[in-house]
């Protein structure tokens, strides 16, 4: 960082776009990018309530199983080169993590590390029974019973800003929004007002750009013979270089593998995005339909424009609950009439559910290779040389769900010929529907912990 | 035409709601793009997979529609039983769609 204000720059990193991203690319970051910051986004729509689930079971756990090992694989390098982790890994139990953080740096040596942890998105107490409405699927909260497992709201940069006020140097949180791991480093190093929301929106879509790591980078992205990206093995996470007014340049460590160009930034900015304009965070409703993108360099693009305006007057409360079971079965045919057979083996087992008076509440019968993800109008131009017939259905009990699987594993002695590589699987349901919250009834909280 | 000679697209997913950016690789293919793919059409390509409305957006500054798809992932990532729930692999069908004008019914 230089002294001058108006030329100082925040360089942020991201260290993982989902709980099971790499860990190599991480520890690159921080050892090539001259990173203020690096930022672990890890936790996915429903990945809280399955933590929370195993919290019960367990009061000192639920924290991402990977954090341990992406501590390790980062901490020490960031103690020596003064770089800040900020990181949802604390899913259900930040306050667990941090206590387990604190812990490896004292067996790795890394005496006096600030830990904290950022909690109060638990509302699961303020819930249970409400009357809020579900905007997903009509009725309220209180219909959802005891399926209802979890309630968590979407925090915004707020309670991590006040942890590096603090002095922290690893932050861990349970549900915040995405980009808000991302814009509080920029708003506690450039002090940006609560209401600067031109700013705060520019910020937001800094976060966004980076919050799925490797996919603005080059990952979720090659197109052979059309667009490709070199040396996806190794692909690089992205690290942006923020100003004061909110400006960004996206980069990656040289000589890492992928690209970053206007192509691989606009379609990361567009993703899981709806109205382009109004892009909803807990810390400003961001517009990001006047951003621009320019190539400065090699695996260099500037961003500039985008804004916001005033934020949500509620937060977001993603609901955890459970839905039964679901059953699969899978099994493969091949040959140029493997789409016969494999239409034949669907046949046999939709009529031995009537047989056994196996009634799910949901089914699908499909074929892998032909219709399983395309529609039927634009599967009927391939004739695959082999397919895998796929039925699927969810059921009220286990049981039930594990007779899916054994019907399609039956097919090996009672179904068409050459039917080959059986799988079977039963998952229980957690399913995710959210409401909204008065913002004055969700408490956050920082917890300090230090390693020795 | 296809629209993978003229764009590139990514698919993103938020609860039933899946989301295709829609990107022209240049000013003229933009205009093609903007003009040809309604939202009708992409509803249409995409037969039974999209049971609700489909909305679109327009990004001249970034040569981009974004296509808003509700009802488009079964339920919702978290419950549907598709093979790919995130809907992951709906741009490159999408890309699939032939811009050819369509016949007006005479």
């Amino acid at each position: 960082m230089t002294s001058s204000p108006s030329s100082r720059v925040v360089r942020i990193g991201a260290g993982a776009g989902f709980a099971g991203d790499r860990i190599e690319p991480a520890v690159e970051l921080v050892r090539e990018g001259r990173l203020d910051y690096l930022v672990f986004e890890c936790l996915a729509e429903r990945t809280i309530a399955l933590a929370q689930r195993t919290r019960l079971g367990d009061p000192s756990a639920g924290y991402d199983p990977l954090l341990e090992a992406r501590m390790r694989a980062v901490l020490p390098l960031c103690v020596e080169k003064n770089v800040r982790v900020v990181s949802n890994m604390g899913a259900a139990n930040p306050v667990s993590a941090a206590r387990r953080i604190a812990e490896l740096a004292d067996e790795m040596g890394l005496a006096g590390l600030k830990v904290a942890a950022v909690v109060g998105d638990d509302v699961l107490d303020v819930m249970a029974g409400s009357s809020r409405p579900l905007l997903e699927i009509g009725g309220d909260v209180a219909s959802l019973g005891d399926a209802l497992i979890s309630a968590n709201a979407y925090l915004g940069c707020e309670a991590i800003v006040e942890a590096l006020a603090h002095g922290a140097q690893v932050i861990v949180t349970g549900r915040v929004a995405d980009p808000s791991l991302f814009l509080a480093p920029l708003v506690h190093e450039f002090g940006w007002a609560p209401d600067d929301w031109q700013r705060l929106g520019r910020g937001t879509v800094v976060g966004h750009l980076l919050e799925c790591a490797g996919q603005v980078t080059g990952g979720y992205f090659a197109d052979p013979d059309v667009k490709m990206v070199p040396d996806l093995a190794r692909l690089g996470f992205p690290l942006a270089e923020v100003s004061a007014d909110g400006s960004a340049v996206i980069t990656k460590v040289e000589g890492s593998g992928g690209r970053v160009d206007v192509a691989t930034c606009t379609e990361q900015l567009l993703y899981e995005l709806h109205d382009p304009a109004r892009y909803l965070t807990p810390d400003v409703t961001a517009d990001f339909s006047t951003v621009a993108f320019e190539q400065v360099g090699p695996d260099r693009v500037a961003v500039r424009g985008g804004g916001g305006g005033p934020r949500p007057a509620q937060l977001k409360v993603s609901l955890g609950r459970k839905e039964g079971f679901i059953g699969e079965g899978a099994i493969s045919y091949a040959g140029s009439s493997a789409v016969a057979r494999g239409r034949l083996a669907l046949d046999i087992i939709a009529e031995r559910f009537r047989l056994i008076g196996l009634s799910p509440q949901e089914t699908r019968f499909e074929l892998i290779g032909v219709d399983a993800v395309a529609p039927e109008h634009l599967a009927s131009a391939f004739a695959p040389m082999e397919v895998r017939a796929r039925v699927v259905a969810r059921t009220l009990t286990r049981e039930e769900a594990e007779r899916v699987g054994r019907e399609v594993e039956a097919l090996y002695t009672n179904g068409p010929a050459g039917g080959g590589g059986a799988t079977r699987l039963v998952t229980s349901v957690v399913g995710v529907v959210s409401t909204l919250i008065e913002r004055e009834l969700v408490q956050t909280a920082v917890i300090h912990e230090a390693a020795r | 035409m296809k629209l993978r000679e003229l764009a590139h697209a990514r698919s993103g997913d938020k609860g039933d709601v899946s989301n295709i950016s829609v990107i022209a690789y240049d000013a003229g293919g933009y205009e093609r793009v903007r003009a040809d793919l309604t939202p009708e059409r992409v509803k249409r390509h995409l037969g039974g997979i999209v049971r609700g409305e489909v909305r679109r957006y327009e990004l001249p500054g970034l040569l981009a529609l974004n296509f808003v798809l509700n009802g488009a992932l079964g339920g919702g990532v978290t419950r549907s039983l598709a093979l790919d729930a995130h809907g992951k692999c709906l741009s490159g069908l999408l890309l699939e769609l032939d811009l050819t004008p369509e016949e007006t019914p005479r």
